[in-house]
């Protein structure tokens, strides 16, 4: 553990540097580090400014207009939040939504995952791993993997494409739909609409294996390299079904220890509070959450796809079942704990998001015109689901009237705070300590919490046109070197 | 066949519209098949006047179509380039005055606020936004009444007392302070007898006045607006209650 390294002794003689990209999303997140006059690294630290107003901004709102509502959170998984937010509200109109309603629902998970996995796969990750982290800035971006690698760029972008067309049949529009309301669904899907997306589904599961062998190779081929780079041991958190199954839509929790031991299983989300807490530090404006059980030192884990494929027992599709048995082994048996390995661990998930749709699709259940459920109201709701990302909580209050008034969201991207500052100070040990700090440096910084996936990366890298500044301050905060990255890829000072 | 023969007649762009002696120049347009574009004017109550969405020229005087009677030999001019850009510029008042967030609100497809901007070719709101705080009332077991949307068309003022004979809304302030009150001691919805059933609670042009639990309900694609623009559903026989 670096957890001296989250706060330096004395940090009056320490330099400073800023890693900030500027987004176009609400959130937006920047490293800073200081440096003694030897390039040592005395203090790492991640920052997510998150948008904290959204608690706020539901209060007094009608329980039904929140779903919707929430889909602006986050530009990249609208989505999760929708369906996260729905079944909380599911909660609240006392709803057992009906099985159609609910294979809806996993259909157009399953399209999310699928489109925002081969974004951030191919789009944001690949150039990085097939080019290598300081390969020329100008060719570690999907332009340069278009040029180097065209097939595998083309499938990427179609592979997206299609999960944005099973979101837009079952939301009924590409981005921000309606599909899912409280207590079910507003729509099934039409034959016309299920043989469309039939058509090639063989071929988005043939990409989709593709996509597994691509990330075998790629790690096989340096798998020290890929072990160690930010390597750290954690805890892992997701849902799991109650056979213990991969299950991204619905679940109870289950966290797994370093060693693989389990912390708790099968536990009832709607009581999540019981199992896990929130800090607050006063240098982040994100929340610190940990495992109650283990303490605030001890308590923090991962979520996302890593941990998910490490916490389930089986893949229920073949395929992707073959492919977890693959990435075990080579885990030795246990749990992997690799940061690089979030992204074979992804593509394993982007595979069973494949698989998922196609045996969705033959099930006659999705034309049914049973779609809608509801029961005796309650005022307290709590969804929860695996997003891309990982687990997503959504949970709210409403009065007498029907109004939100308290609002609490746990999103991926919080959960794997302390993960991510943990990825970030093993990385400046490993790559920047008593270094001279070039632009392929810092990239290993950005590559490591590009592993998880985090919304502020994966808006801000959606062209691969992130801008960047980095600032190298005395301790009096006098500017001594500037190094600036637009976002055409050129630098200035 | 038995129709009496209406001999006298305006014309609107050219064209000749027939009408009968008291009928407005907006009810004559809209049985001749002539759109005039428009939000507080609703065929089934009296004329208000006051959104001026329907303004005309009329012999080169510019007049509010909604309150004005036909007389022979009036030229109306009304799909002008200059009219329809003043009617987009009073669109995109009442958007930054009030607090229209469409990607989020249910009447989105539905509304018809949303229906003039998109006929009136608006790619912006233009103005700067007021972000006035304006109330919302929830206290009423089955509706739910979001003032950020009301454009003050009174047509559920009108509604209230003509239909329902109940007087549940009224305007009261000035200018720019100006809000739609419910007429109770309490100043809330759910301390008056309102009924989601009353016919006030379905002609709000905007998402102001709704029926609780009941949004999104319409999937995308079968919403009001989703295929047909604004022109075509004012223009069809009875216009329909807007929920
Ligand atoms: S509530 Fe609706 S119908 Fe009533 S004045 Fe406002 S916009 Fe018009
Ligand atoms: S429709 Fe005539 S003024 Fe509103």
């Amino acid at each position: 553990m670096t957890f001296e390294l989250e706060t330096a002794a004395h940090p009056e003689n320490l330099k400073r540097i800023v890693i900030e990209p500027v987004t176009r999303v609400e959130g937006h997140g920047k490293v800073t580090l200081l440096l003694d006059e030897d390039n040592r690294v005395h203090q790492a630290r991640f920052h997510i400014v998150e948008f904290r107003g959204f608690e706020k901004f539901v209060q007094g709102r009608p329980f039904w207009e929140v779903p919707v509502l929430v889909q602006r959170l986050c530009g990249i998984c609208p989505v999760s939040h929708n369906l996260a937010a729905c079944k909380a509200m599911d909660m609240i109109i006392g709803a057992t939504v009906p099985v159609a309603a609910d294979k809806l629902r996993r259909l157009m998970h399953m399209g999310q995952i699928l489109q925002s996995h081969a974004l951030h796969f191919f789009h944001l990750s690949a150039p990085d791993l097939l080019f290598g982290f300081d390969a020329a800035v100008g060719k570690r971006n999907i332009a340069g993997l278009a040029a180097a690698y065209p097939d595998i760029a083309r499938q990427g972008v179609a592979l997206r494409r299609y999960g944005q067309e099973v979101i837009r049949l079952t939301s009924g529009k590409r981005v921000h739909g309606t599909g899912v309301i409280p207590g079910g669904m507003n729509k099934n899907l039409s034959l016309d609409e299920r043989d469309y997306l039939l058509k090639e589904i063989e071929q988005i599961i043939a990409w989709s294996q593709a996509a597994v062998e691509l990330i075998k190779v790629i790690y096989s081929e340096r798998p020290d390299f890929h072990n160690s780079f930010g390597f750290y041991r954690s805890s892992f958190m997701s849902l799991v079904r109650s056979d213990g199954a991969l299950d991204l839509y619905h679940g109870g929790l289950r966290a797994r220890d370093e060693h693989g031991q389990t912390i708790f299983d099968h536990v009832d989300y709607t009581h999540y509070w019981d199992y896990i807490h929130e800090e607050v530090k006063s240098w982040s404006y994100m929340k610190f959450p940990f495992i109650r059980a283990r303490g605030r030192e001890q308590g923090w884990y991962r979520v996302g796809p890593l941990a998910r494929i490490n916490n389930c027992d089986f893949i229920p599709t073949r395929l992707a079942e073959a492919e977890r048995k693959i990435f075990k082994e080579f885990g030795g048996g246990s749990a992997t704990q690799a940061t690089l390995a979030y992204h074979w661990a992804r593509m394993i998930e982007m595979l069973h998001a494949a698989e998922a749709i196609q045996e969705l699709l033959h099930d006659p259940d999705l034309q049914s015109d049973d779609l809608v459920s509801s029961g005796e109201r309650q005022l307290r709701g709590v969804g929860v689901i695996e997003a891309p990302r990982g687990t997503l909580i959504h949970h709210y209050r409403i009065n007498e009237d029907e109004q939100i008034v308290r609002a609490n969201l746990i999103v991926s991207t919080t959960h794997n705070n302390q993960a991510m500052n943990e990825a970030v100070r093993q990385v400046a040990l490993q790559y920047l300590d008593g270094q001279q700090i070039t632009e392929g440096l810092l990239n290993h910084i950005e590559v490591a919490i590009r592993a998880f996936d985090p919304c502020l990366s994966c808006a801000t890298h959606a062209l691969g046109k992130m801008p960047l500044e980095v600032e190298l301050l005395d301790a009096a905060g006098t500017l001594i070197q500037r190094l600036i990255k637009d976002s055409d890829g050129r630098h200035r000072t | 066949m038995g129709a009496p023969a209406m001999s006298k007649t305006i014309t609107i762009d050219g064209k000749n519209v027939p009408f009968q002696d008291g009928q407005t120049i907006m009810n004559a347009a809209l049985a001749a098949g002539v759109y005039i574009p428009h939000l507080c004017h609703n065929p089934q109550f009296e004329p208000h006047g006051s959104c001026k969405l329907c303004v005309v020229s009329v012999n080169g005087r510019n007049m509010t179509s909604c309150t004005m009677p036909a007389a022979e030999d009036m030229v109306v001019a009304n799909n002008t380039p200059e009219l329809n850009s003043d009617r987009k510029a009073l669109v995109q008042m009442l958007f930054v005055e009030g607090n229209h967030i469409c990607p989020a609100c249910e009447a989105s497809g539905n509304c018809q606020l949303q229906a003039a901007a998109y006929y009136l070719n608006m790619l912006s709101p233009h103005y700067t936004h007021f972000y006035q705080p304006r109330a919302v009332d929830a206290s009423h077991p089955d509706i739910f009444l979001d003032l950020n949307r009301c454009i003050l068309c009174e047509l559920c003022v009108r509604a209230s007392r003509e239909v329902d004979g109940k007087n549940v809304f009224g305007i009261s302030g000035r200018g720019i302070g100006t809000r739609l009150v419910v007429n109770a001691a309490s100043g809330r919805l759910g301390d008056t007898n309102f009924a989601a059933t009353d016919k006030a609670a379905h002609v709000c042009p905007t998402g102001t006045i709704l029926i609780k639990r009941q949004g999104y309900k319409i999937p995308i694609g079968q919403r009001t607006f989703d295929h047909k623009k604004i022109s075509e559903v004012q223009m069809e026989p009875m216009e329909p209650d807007h929920e």
